[in-house]
């Protein structure tokens, strides 16, 4: 159990939870939202993964590619029946109702699949040898996948047009709407893609921990918040760097402190970070206004 | 709304009331009009309406989102149920005692999270507390004379009707009176208009801490009700579910409203009970519920309605006396004036 194993195993946690973290710092740039049941699309797309590979029978790619398909309109019907009316209401209400849409999937998954914890069958299998450490094929794919898709969001949000609109709609949302972008579908757009990124999380999450549950997705959307928080919400790098702290700090603390208080280590450092630096490391400031 | 020469007699007429009422509860259970268990569920309602209440305060009244409520309710229950467990006096000294200094412990742990988190405001303040919250419970977890993850067992079975009853008069005449009072009007304002109230000279850091310790301080008290009345404890029973359980009955009953808590309170903590077959779709009526009501009406039901029994019955009064209808009191509430 050497430093580097323990640093391997952080940024594979850490860039499961950077991909999360990622749908975090989008919706709440966009719609300046906490959306508490991005955990939830975790759980849904773990669920949905194991049902279509051990009930289907799928191969591996078409089950991913049916998670995220699914998981992608969940976000987006989420948006669209529960977040949408309440877009120009009290931020506490909407977040309230977030907090709700969390909860009912939560025990709606409870309900069909039992609080009882399925098996996931590991994708990769098999292991690389790099000096005298062994490392599994699932954290090499997990992080290889991760910073893939990292690279291809920081193309689609700088270079394409889409990208553009979703920079402008977080900008100022009204602004936006006058220069002629339709900010709904910018905002769906935008769920989407963040729950896109949840369902692959939630796959590479299954490859390394084969457990799943209903509540599996609520921790782990937490931390990932933290991640969020602490690269500065609404920042894309910041959710990507944000979640390799996190995932390196749980890792340490698991290696060479306790493992049950990594816990409290993660929500500590996202204590010290919000009493420090409340707009995160590359967060910017939100002026306040009479 | 009152004028300063009848206010000693609103308080007459509430304490009257609210004898009628416990006299009234007494006598059914006494009587056996309903039967043991549902009268021991008047224990639950009564700790959930002073969790709700006190919750109502920060959230409701001071206008901020506290996710780490049930945090703060088992630091009272652990403090109380370790207290009461350690000293050996008769119980009606140690209990009351107990429970003071749970509220305590509780109102403490508000100041000392109270004043670096109410700095932040909104979502952080949220995420925060939720964090605080955690890690309250990952603590209790991984200590030892908690007894961690076990929980803590055979503590006295203290809690009764009248404790709880009292109890909940003293908490929703506490709140009462403090949002009547100058701060509470100074709480009001924040709420309203954080930077304006600023601008006018209230200490926002001040009185935030204030209305949040206070509002831990009664979470603490329900917490010790809640330890005496299960005689155990365990660390999961305080998660961030707890808390939103607790949200739901405030968000329900109307952000604000000193009534929609005690009602929504006592319902949803009787209606799983009286629909058995239900309870499995608990929190999945919870959540949907929580939804809905934020969709078609953000306010609550009652919104910010309070209750008043001096103002009903002057309604009632002049009702009767332009109409001489019969007479139609007895919907006394717990709500003070």
């Amino acid at each position: 159990m050497t430093l580097i194993y323990q640093l391997i195993n952080g940024l594979q946690i850490g860039s499961i939870y950077a991909l999360v973290a990622l749908g975090y710092s989008m919706v709440y740039g966009i719609v300046r939202l906490i959306n508490f049941a991005h955990g939830e699309i975790i759980m849904v797309g773990a669920y949905c993964v194991w049902f279509c590979m051990s009930r289907l029978a799928l191969p591996a790619l078409p089950a991913v590619a049916i998670t995220v398909i699914v998981c992608a309109v969940l976000g987006v019907s989420i948006e669209r029946i529960a977040y949408k009316p309440l877009r120009k209401s009290a931020r506490i209400s909407l977040l309230i109702t977030a907090i709700g849409v969390s909860f009912l999937l939560q025990n709606l998954a409870q309900l069909i699949f039992t609080a009882n914890p399925r098996m996931f069958t590991n994708l990769f299998t098999g292991s690389i040898a790099i000096g005298t450490q062994e490392i599994s094929a699932a954290t090499v794919a997990t992080i290889g996948v991760s910073v893939v898709l990292m690279i291809a969001l920081s193309v689609l949000v700088n270079k394409t047009r889409i990208g553009k609109a979703m920079r402008a709609v977080s900008e100022d949302a009204d602004a936006a709407q006058l220069m002629g972008i339709n900010v709904n579908s910018v905002i769906s757009f935008t769920f989407a893609i963040g729950s896109a990124l949840a369902a692959i999380a939630a796959v590479l999450y299954c490859c390394s921990y084969s457990q799943i549950s209903p509540t599996m997705g609520s921790m782990l959307g937490l931390k990932a918040f933290v991640a969020a928080v602490l690269g500065g919400i609404g920042s894309i790098p910041g959710a990507m760097t944000g979640g390799l702290c996190i995932g390196i700090a749980e890792s340490l603390t698991k290696g060479y402190i306790s493992s049950q208080l990594s816990d409290a280590v993660v929500f500590g450092i996202l204590i010290v970070v919000l009493l420090i630096k409340p707009t995160g490391i590359f967060g910017r400031g939100d002026h306040q206004k009479v | 709304m009152m004028t300063k020469k009848n206010v000693g007699g609103r308080y007459l007429l509430n304490t009257v009331a609210t004898c009628l009422l416990f006299g009234a509860i007494m006598l059914v259970v006494e009587s056996g009009l309903i039967n043991r268990y549902m009268a021991m569920m008047l224990i639950p309602v009564g700790y959930n309406i002073i969790l709700a209440t006190s919750l109502n305060l920060s959230a409701g009244f001071l206008g901020q989102l506290p996710l780490g409520h049930a945090g703060f309710m088992s630091i009272g229950a652990y403090t109380c149920a370790l207290f009461t467990m350690a000293v050996d006096m008769p119980a009606a000294v140690e209990f009351p005692l107990g429970l003071l200094i749970g509220g305590v412990a509780a109102a403490l742990c508000g100041v000392i999270i109270g004043l670096p988190a109410l700095r932040l405001r909104g979502d952080y303040l949220a995420i925060i507390t939720l964090g605080f919250g955690e890690i309250i419970r990952v603590i209790i977890l991984n200590l030892d004379f908690t007894g961690g993850a076990f929980g803590l067992k055979g503590i006295p079975k203290y809690t009764t009707i009248p404790v709880v009853f009292v109890c909940v008069v003293i908490t929703i005449f506490a709140i009462h009176t403090l949002i009547k009072s100058r701060h509470g009007r100074a709480i009001l304002s924040i709420r309203e208009d954080e930077i304006a109230a600023e601008a006018s000279g209230i200490s926002t850091t001040y009185y935030k801490v204030l209305a949040f310790s206070f509002s831990a301080f009664f979470a603490g008290i329900a917490g010790g009700l809640y330890a005496h009345y299960l005689s155990i404890l365990g660390p999961a029973n305080f998660g961030f579910m707890k808390s939103v359980e607790i949200l739901v009955m405030v968000v329900l009953g109307g952000l604000g409203s000193m009534m929609g808590s005690v009602v929504s309170a006592t319902a949803l903590t009787l209606l799983p009970e009286l629909l058995r077959g239900f309870s499995e779709y608990r929190m999945i009526v919870y959540s949907l519920l929580l939804v809905i009501v934020m969709i078609f009406k953000p306010s609550g039901l009652f919104g910010r309605y309070d209750f008043s029994l001096g103002d009903s019955l002057g309604k009632i009064g002049s009702i009767f006396r332009r109409k001489k209808k019969p007479e139609q009191g007895g919907e006394n509430d717990e709500s003070d004036s």
